[in-house]
This record gives structure tokens, C-alpha cells and sequence, in this order.
């Protein structure tokens, strides 16, 4: 089946000479995102049949690249299928949407070429089997992200992203070199297999586990490695950013889940601990970073920081009961971390479907400007709805599920016999439930203020809808996230090979529960069913319909706004983003921005305007970018005059370092 | 035969919650104006208004969207499946496994999310600070309640309604430290999820502290009176679920006897009764708070409901 694989993946590759050469042409467009949706589609198969088992070739396979004496590996097991699914799902919708949304592009010949390798290096990293193979895919699908992310490189703020972005990636696959290097031990054991065999003594395990979550988490990120991403992410094509949010993101949950459930080895306790810390604080801050953004693919990326958070939560839960051999709880919890990589790879990208197609409807992408787009963009603003209801987590969609099986497993771990975890475990609850509830806060505000209301600008008043392929694709993704929401047991039980072979336990079978309810644990303890409440919700608000139109009054008429007696024509007396997300400033904000409210009120006579200015701290970047910046460029300053000495001062400095050398090879022992 | 029975006693129960709503807002109406030494309207007045409302022409702002139009249908929908989930009468009902306790507070929340909404749809200054406020209030009073399920749930190894509710009528619960804890916090989160003083009035308008109101202020007519019904609902399933969980004697199990139902029928209506003095009497007693107050209000409950949780998961006995 890898072979397979591989050869699509080659496809993919040769669509970009292909793009090079067709350039900016309008069949260029349409030949790499069709052909593209076709290869992402034979793969989405290819990873479907591998995780259901029904593919007996062998499904390993050694190239002759790269190391010599290692040759390149791939091989598809069942973690592996299950990202491949997620990866090529979201890759074959994008590739969809871009054969309408492609078409606006400026410069497409900046982006056709990178595009299809930008998918292939993903699926390479998922297919590797040995670390060499992994960390030339793991840079080539950074390096082919970056070249989307400054597509646009007329912006400064594109390249300014552009830049932070190289350097975090570059810094996130040293670190993960490292972990690699420190698995692989002194003999160079790339082979994934040879790592498995191994067992690093506690203090290394413990080394590769930070590295790993440095690593990883960047690309992920996880707070406070996630400074790149809310400036990369909507840098992009919008395609582009739901591939980066919705996939690449889990690439990087990829890359945690392959090196620490399955590398290292048996867990130890205290690993769960930092992985719960991380992702509870990560979820809270993501939030509320989106909270106070304007800009909707801004808020969109954070909100992607926000749930990779819930992720690492939910992954950190799974360790705590693989490290204590508890195998069914484990599998619940990873369950529900990994359904949630399902899940939220499909509510993203569709939530960037929409912030592309408006942003190519108007033009821009801050919400103050847009509004009242319900009217313009109806289908747009239905699917961009239903991604926002499923991203707050809200029944029946699939959201709530996975976050219900997060709850579900916490409720699990007071039988967890170590202290720290006891103390640990429902403060991260009470992080995910606040996380949760701002959420949906965070979605109201960018629904109702870029699809609701008046039109804030002319732009926004001049809208028109979406094509039909970008229409097609968001539609697609919408029906996804209610067949995950009403009927979660199918997903459930399409997981339990990849949890079986992480955590050696898997959560009950859910298909042959009555009615399709899912059954964590047992039915006497919990139990959910999506699609019988939302049967319940649709009969019960049709029969309120139906009585109240039948049996009283169904007249209608229409007239101005009433706001208690006050309605101002005008549309700027809307409430706007801003001051919606005032109180949530001031409740959290205060604290975790150190929001201030500067008023300046002319004095009395005076004419001039009053003005209300809001002061935002990000005290991450103030406090570990801004002073490792500031360093950098004070030794680059100081080792500057070493490029303008005489040709003498060389010469002895090359002197001084021959004997410094001598002598330590002298000294060591 | 077993499941008809079952189907009919679902049915009761849903025509119960909805027939009950109105009368136990009317009810506490009816006592806070004695308390008051005013004479109060009828009991029967909300059914009144309800039916006046529906009677009349909606009149709609000249750009309301669909959604304007489709949220208060779904907004009763939602909030009349959670109060037919929550045990009144009779436990272990015939759906009630379709959704625990986390499910109906997260069904809750979809119909605050739409609800929100809907105040951001006309576009009025208004309808904009009752949503910013009340999703302010609810990005607290959420978790809080979740800390709380947390709690019952760890005491009773269930999040299902019914089996919490039976496990709190057996004597192994006996008194403990994380159960008062609790309900003072979900106390606390009922009045703030209902609008209640001191967190809002709802008997309010044109005040700029309105939060509940101030964001369904454009609706009219039988939107409205589904919105109004909605809240009654409301306010009817947190007094139960206080009820079934707090004092759940009188609630017959799945397995009792038809007599035995009427029991469980009268200690659900003396259940309402006691619990719209209750609260008539502390709205009386307290004054409302300046909106920057709430969060220190539901940040308590939070509090309350993580340090429950805390206990158990030190100690299963506290």
C-alpha cells in the first residue's frame, strides 16, 4: 500500500514543474488543484484502507535515498493512516476550493508550484520510518509553507511573518534533530524500528521528551512557542492558511504522538504533568490572544493555537494513564485527542474557506469593516455558521463531542495515584472549561460581526457570493462536521487501531450501541446521542412552528429598527468587535494583557474629539522574544568589528585557536 | 406495551415542564409582589401575556436576517429538550440516557450562542452590549457549572442525570464539605444563567444595566413570546436540577409503581414551590450589582466549584 502512497506522493511532486512551466496561465490554476484533489483523494483511500485493515501487501518499503548506509524508509501503520486520512482530507477540500478561490489570484505562479509539494512533504513526514527521512520532510514542509506564506511579499507584515516563521521553524527541527539524535544514540540507529528496540535510560528520555515538545509544540503552537503562527497563518492564501492551521498543525501533533507514544517508551509520570501545563495554558491564552483580534484570519489562527492546547491536554491525560497502566483510560483520552485533530482539521479549514471567500468578496479582513454579509454571501455565511457552532464546541455538531470525551476522561483520573496529577488534572479541567466557554464567545463575536449587523464599509455593502467550487468544498466540510457530531461511535471505532497500538487498550465498540449512542465507559455512567437531540431539536422547534403559525398569528411586517426608541440610521452607531470584546478585556485582559483604557477627554470649550485608546501588552513577546532579539543583535553588534581587522590579527587568531584545540585534545582525558 | 408506557411518560414529562414554566414565573412574581405589600397580578398572567404575544404581528427590522427569525424557534427547542431531560417526577425516563449533564449544559449553550447572536443581527447599540455582556457573564458562569458537574459527578460516578439523582437519595452520600460547595456555586450560576438580581432584572428595560433584555430587545410578538417562554423554561429546569440533585426525595425511579408517581408529582410541585419563595425572597433581599461586580460574583462560583473538585480528587469522602 506504501508504494502506492509513493507514487501519488511523486505525483504530487510532478505537478510542480508542471505549474513552473504553464505559469501564471488560468489552466495552470485549474490543472494543479485539479489533479491535486485527485491524488489527495486516491490517498485519502489509500489511508482508509490501510486503517481499516483490508490491505495485506506489505506496507513498508526501503527507497535507496539519502543516507547511504540507511537508505530512506516509509511505512504506513495505523497512526500513521489515521493522520494521513486528516492530511489529505483537508488537502483534497482545499485543492476544492481553490479551483474557484485560485482563480482571484494575483501571482498564481508563486503559489501553483508550491503548492502540490507543500502536500507531499506533509504526507512524506507522516510515511517516514526512519528519523533521517523524517527531518528532510519535516524542513521540506516548512521550507514550501514559507514560500506560500510571503506568496504575497508586497506586504511588510508578509515578510515580517515570513521571517519570525523561518526562524521559529528552523529553531523547532534543530530541536527536534536533537531529539532524534539523542534516540538514535551514539551508533546512529536512524531506522524508526532500531529506536523502538532501544530503551533511553530515564534522564535522556526525559531530555527527548522537552526537545520533543519544543520541537513539535512550534510547529504546533503551543504557548509560548506559538508567536509565528498567528502571523504566518493568515499571511497565506487562504487555502493555504486552512492547510496550515487545519493540517500542519497536526503534522505536528504527528510528530509528538510518534516520538513519546511510540519511540520512547513507557512514560514516566511526571511527562504528563509538563504536557498538561502546556496544554491547558496554551488553550486559555490561545482564546484569548482571538478574543482580542481583529482580524478575522487572525482570530481564526489563534483559535487554532486554542485547540492544539485541548489537544496536548487531552495527549497529557493519555500519558498520565499509560504511565500508571491504565490502559482503557488511556485509550479514552487519546481517543478524544485524536478525534479532536479529526475534528478541528475539518471546522478550520472550513472557518478559513470563509474568511477567504469573504476577503475575496471585500477585500479585507478586518471585522470592523465588514458586517451585514448574511444578506450578500448567504451560503457563505450558513457554512462559515456551522463552522463556528462546531468550533464552540456546541451540540449536536462534532465539536462537543471530542470535548466531551476530554471531560469524560478527566472525570476518569482520580483513580490516578500520584499527587501532582491529583492537583494537576482538575485545575486543567477548569482551564478547558473556561477555554471552552470564551470559545464560543470569541465565535459570536466573529460571526456576528463579520456576517451580522449593517454593513460597516462600502466594500462589505457591495458584496457578492462565493463561487461554486469554494462553495462546493465548505458545503462538504459543513455535512462533515455533522456526520462526526450525530453519529461520533463510527469515528470512535475507526480509531481504536491507532489507540490499540499506542496505549495497548482501545474504548469499547460503539456500533452496536442502541439508537447510535457513543458509550465511554459504561451506560450507567455517561452516555451522548447527537443525533437523537438534534431529531429532538428539529421536531420540537417545528411543532413550536407549526402551533404558533397554525393556531395564533403568522402576520408579519417589516419597519425600522426599534432599539428602544433610538434607532440612529447611521451604521457606525453598531456596536462594533472592539467594544464587544470589552468586558472579556476587562475580566481577563487586565491581567493577562495588561489591557489599559487611556480616555482623553478635551477640555471643556474645546471642540476637538474625545478619544478612547486601548493599550494591549503581549507580555510573551515582551518578556522571551523581544530580550532573545535584543541579545542577538547586541552580540551581532559587538562580533561585527571581527569582519574589518588586519590581515595579522587573523592570522594569530588563527594561531590561538590551533593551540586552544592542541591543548584540549592534550587535556581530555 | 414497557415502551409505550415509557414514550407516554417522556411525553408527560415534556407537556409538564411546559405547562409548569410560566405558572412558576408568575408564581414568583406573585410572591416578591406580596413581599413587596403589593398586590401583584394574577398567577395566570404570564400564560396571558404569552397568548397576547402570540396573537400579535411581528414586526420585524427592515435588514433582520433568516437567523433573526429562525433563532427563537430554536432557542425554545433547545431549552425545552434540556428541561425535559432533567428529572421532575420520575427518574430514569425513556431518552434520558441521549444526554447527560455535561450535554444539557452544552445544549444550554447553544441556545446562549444563537441567543447572542440574535442581539448582534439588527445592528443596534443595544442588542450589541446585551450580547458582549451576556456572553461575558456566561464565559464564567460555563466553566463554573462544569466545575460543578465535575464535583457530582466524582461524588456520584455518573454524569448521568438520573443515576446522580438516585445515587443522591441513597444514604451512602451522607454530609460533605464538596457537596455544599457545590450548590452554593450552582446556586450562584442559576441566578446568573436566569438574569436574576443581583446579577440582572428582568424585569428591567431602558436601563443601561439591562444585559438579558437589552439583547433580545428588537424581538416582537410570537418571537418574542418564545423567547419569554424560553426563559420561564429556564428558570423552571435549573430550580429542578437543583432540586433532583440537592433534595431528591419524592422522585419515583423507573422501576416504581404508577402510585407512586403521584408522590413523585406533588414533592416536584411543593419542590417549585419552595424554591420560588426562595428566590423571591433573596431578589427581595438584595440589591442588583454594577456589571464590572458579576465577574468577582461568578469568579466565587468558579472558585467554589474548583476547590470541590480539588477535595475529591485528594479524598473520594470529602
Amino acid at each position: 500500500m506504501v508504494v502506492y502512497a509513493l507514487y501519488s506522493v511523486a505525483a504530487l511532486l510532478a505537478l510542480a514543474p508542471i505549474a513552473i512551466l504553464l505559469g501564471a496561465s488560468a489552466r495552470a490554476t485549474v490543472a494543479v488543484y485539479g489533479l491535486s484533489l485527485v491524488v489527495t483523494l486516491i490517498l485519502v483511500i489509500i489511508a482508509l484502507l490501510s486503517l481499516f485493515g483490508y490491505t495485506t501487501a506489505s506496507s513498508s518499503v526501503t527507497l535507496p535515498l539519502g543516507l547511504p548506509w540507511l537508505g530512506a524508509h516509509f511505512r504506513i501503520d495505523a497512526v500513521a493512516a489515521f493522520f494521513l486520512v486528516v492530511v489529505n482530507l483537508g488537502g483534497a477540500a482545499a485543492s476544492l476550493f481553490a479551483l474557484g478561490y485560485g482563480r482571484h489570484e494575483h501571482s498564481p505562479q508563486r503559489v501553483l508550484p508550491f503548492y502540490p509539494v507543500y502536500l507531499a512533504a506533509m504526507n512524506l513526514v507522516l510515511m517516514a520510518d526512519d528519523a533521517f527521512s523524517f527531518l528532510v520532510s519535516w524542513e521540506f514542509m516548512s521550507l514550501t509553507s514559507w514560500a506560500l506564506v510571503i506568496a504575497h511579499h508586497q506586504l511588510r507584515e508578509n515578510l515580517r511573518a515570513g521571517y519570525i516563521y523561518l526562524l521559529m521553524a528552523s529553531f523547532g527541527t534543530l530541536a527536534l534533530l536533537l531529539s532524534f539524535g539523542l534516540l538514535a544514540g551514539p551508533d546512529g540507529n536512524y531506522a524508526f524500528d532500531a529506536i523502538r528496540a532501544s530503551h533511553p535510560s530515564t534522564g535522556l528520555a526525559a531530555l527527548v521528551l522537552i526537545l520533543t515538545i519544543v520541537g513539535a509544540g512550534s510547529k504546533a503552537g503551543l504557548v509560548p512557542l506559538h508567536a509565528w503562527l498567528p502571523l504566518a497563518h493568515p499571511a497565506a492564501p487562504s487555502h493555504v492558511s486552512a492547510l496550515m492551521s487545519g493540517v500542519m498543525t497536526k503534522v505536528a501533533v504527528y510528530g509528538f504522538v510518534r516520538i513519546v507514544f511510540d519511540l520512547l517508551g513507557t512514560p514516566a509520570w511526571w511527562w504528563s504533568i509538563v504536557v498538561l501545563a502546556v496544554g491547558g495554558i496554551t488553550a486559555v491564552m490561545g482564546v484569548l490572544y482571538a478574543l482580542m483580534q481583529r482580524d478575522l484570519k487572525r482570530v481564526l489562527a489563534y483559535s487554532t493555537i486554542e485547540n492544539i492546547g485541548i489537544i496536548f491536554a487531552a495527549l497529557g491525560l493519555a500519558l498520565a494513564f499509560k504511565a500508571y497502566g491504565m490502559p482503557l483510560a488511556a485509550a479514552l483520552a487519546l481517543t478524544s485527542g485524536l478525534f479532536h485533530v479529526f475534528n478541528h482539521s475539518l471546522f478550520k479549514s472550513l472557518l478559513f474557506f470563509g474568511a477567504g471567500a469573504v476577503l475575496n468578496a471585500t477585500g479585507t479582513r478586518d471585522m470592523e469593516k465588514l458586517g451585514g454579509l448574511i444578506h450578500r454571501m448567504p451560503h457563505t455565511s450558513f457554512v462559515f455558521l456551522v463552522g463556528c457552532v462546531a468550533i464552540s464546541a456546541l451540540p449536536p455538531l462534532n465539536g462537543f463531542v471530542s470535548e466531551w470525551l476530554t471531560f469524560q476522561a478527566i472525570l476518569l483520573s482520580p483513580q490516578l495515584p500520584s499527587w501532582g496529577l491529583k492537583l494537576m488534572v482538575p485545575a486543567v479541567g477548569a482551564l478547558l472549561a473556561l477555554s471552552a466557554a470564551l470559545a464560543a464567545a470569541c465565535f459570536v463575536r466573529a460571526f456576528g460581526f463579520t456576517f451580522l449587523g449593517r454593513a460597516r464599509s462600502t466594500v462589505a455593502s457591495g458584496a457578492k457570493e462565493t463561487d461554486g467550487f469554494s462553495l462546493a468544498a465548505m458545503y462538504f466540510l459543513a455535512a462533515a462536521c455533522l456526520i462526526a457530531g450525530i453519529v461520533p461511535g463510527l469515528f470512535i471505532d475507526a480509531l481504536a487501531p491507532v489507540v490499540q497500538s499506542l496505549v495497548g487498550g482501545r474504548m469499547p465498540v460503539q456500533t452496536g450501541v442502541e439508537w447510535m449512542s457513543i458509550v465511554p465507559i459504561a451506560e450507567s455512567r455517561s452516555s451522548y446521542n447527537g443525533l437523537l437531540l438534534m431529531a429532538f431539536m428539529i421536531i420540537s422547534g417545528m411543532i413550536a412552528a407549526f402551533a404558533i403559525h397554525r393556531l395564533a398569528s403568522d402576520k408579519l411586517r417589516r419597519g425600522p429598527a426599534w432599539g428602544c426608541g433610538y434607532p440612529d440610521p447611521s451604521q457606525a452607531t453598531q456596536y462594533t468587535a472592539d467594544s464587544f470584546a470589552q468586558p472579556i478585556r476587562r475580566v481577563f485582559g487586565t491581567v493577562v494583557f495588561r489591557a489599559r483604557e487611556i480616555g482623553d477627554m478635551p477640555p471643556p470649550g474645546s471642540t476637538a474629539p474625545a478619544r478612547l485608546t486601548v493599550e494591549l501588552r503581549d507580555l510573551i513577546w515582551d518578556t522571551l522574544y523581544a530580550p532573545i532579539a535584543l541579545g542577538v543583535a547586541f552580540a551581532a553588534e559587538r562580533l561585527n568589528h571581527l569582519q574589518f581587522l588586519t590581515i595579522r590579527s587573523y592570522l594569530s587568531l588563527v594561531f590561538a585557536a590551533l593551540v586552544f584545540l592542541l591543548l584540549v585534545l592534550a587535556i581530555w582525558p | 406495551m414497557a415502551v409505550i408506557r415509557d414514550f407516554a411518560f417522556q411525553g408527560m414529562q415534556m407537556l409538564l415542564v411546559l405547562l409548569l414554566a410560566p405558572l412558576l414565573t408568575g408564581f414568583v412574581r406573585k410572591v416578591k409582589a406580596r413581599l413587596l405589600r403589593r398586590q401583584g397580578p394574577p398567577l395566570i398572567q404570564p400564560y396571558l401575556d404569552l397568548i397576547r404575544l402570540t396573537r400579535k404581528d411581528v414586526v420585524l427590522a427592515d435588514n433582520a436576517s433568516w437567523l433573526f427569525r429562525v433563532i427563537p424557534y430554536f432557542v425554545f427547542a433547545t431549552t425545552w429538550i434540556a428541561a425535559s431531560l432533567v428529572p421532575t417526577f420520575r427518574s430514569g425516563l425513556m431518552f434520558s440516557w441521549s444526554a447527560d449533564l455535561i450535554a444539557i449544559i452544552a445544549v444550554l449553550g447553544s441556545a446562549r450562542f444563537f441567543l447572542a447572536l440574535a442581539g448582534l443581527d439588527v445592528g443596534t447599540s443595544f442588542g450589541g452590549i446585551g450580547s458582549s455582556r451576556e456572553v461575558m457573564i456566561a464565559s464564567l458562569a460555563e466553566p463554573a457549572m462544569l466545575m460543578i458537574v465535575f464535583t457530582l459527578a466524582l461524588i456520584a460516578g455518573s454524569t448521568q442525570l438520573s443515576t446522580m439523582s438516585a445515587f443522591m437519595n441513597s444514604p451512602e452520600v451522607g454530609l460533605r464539605v464538596s457537596l455544599g460547595l457545590g450548590l452554593v456555586a450552582l446556586i450562584i450560576v442559576a441566578i446568573a444563567e436566569n438574569a436574576r438580581i443581583p446579577v440582572d432584572n428582568p424585569a428591567t428595560h431602558l436601563e443601561l444595566t439591562m444585559v438579558h433584555e437589552a439583547m433580545v430587545l428588537e424581538y416582537s410578538g410570537r418571537h418574542l413570546a418564545l423567547i419569554e417562554l424560553s426563559a420561564a423554561l429556564k428558570l423552571l429546569l435549573y430550580v429542578s436540577l437543583i432540586a433532583c440533585l440537592f433534595v431528591p426525595w419524592g422522585i419515583s425511579p423507573a422501576t416504581a409503581e404508577p402510585k407512586l408517581l403521584i408522590v413523585g408529582v406533588a414533592a416536584y410541585a411543593a419542590k417549585l414551590a419552595v424554591g420560588g419563595i426562595l428566590l423571591a425572597v433573596f431578589e427581595t433581599a438584595i440589591a442588583k450589582m454594577r456589571v464590572f461586580r458579576v465577574p468577582a460574583f461568578l469568579g466565587a462560583a468558579l472558585m467554589l466549584g474548583l476547590l470541590a473538585t480539588l477535595l475529591l480528587f485528594v479524598s473520594r469522602s470529602f
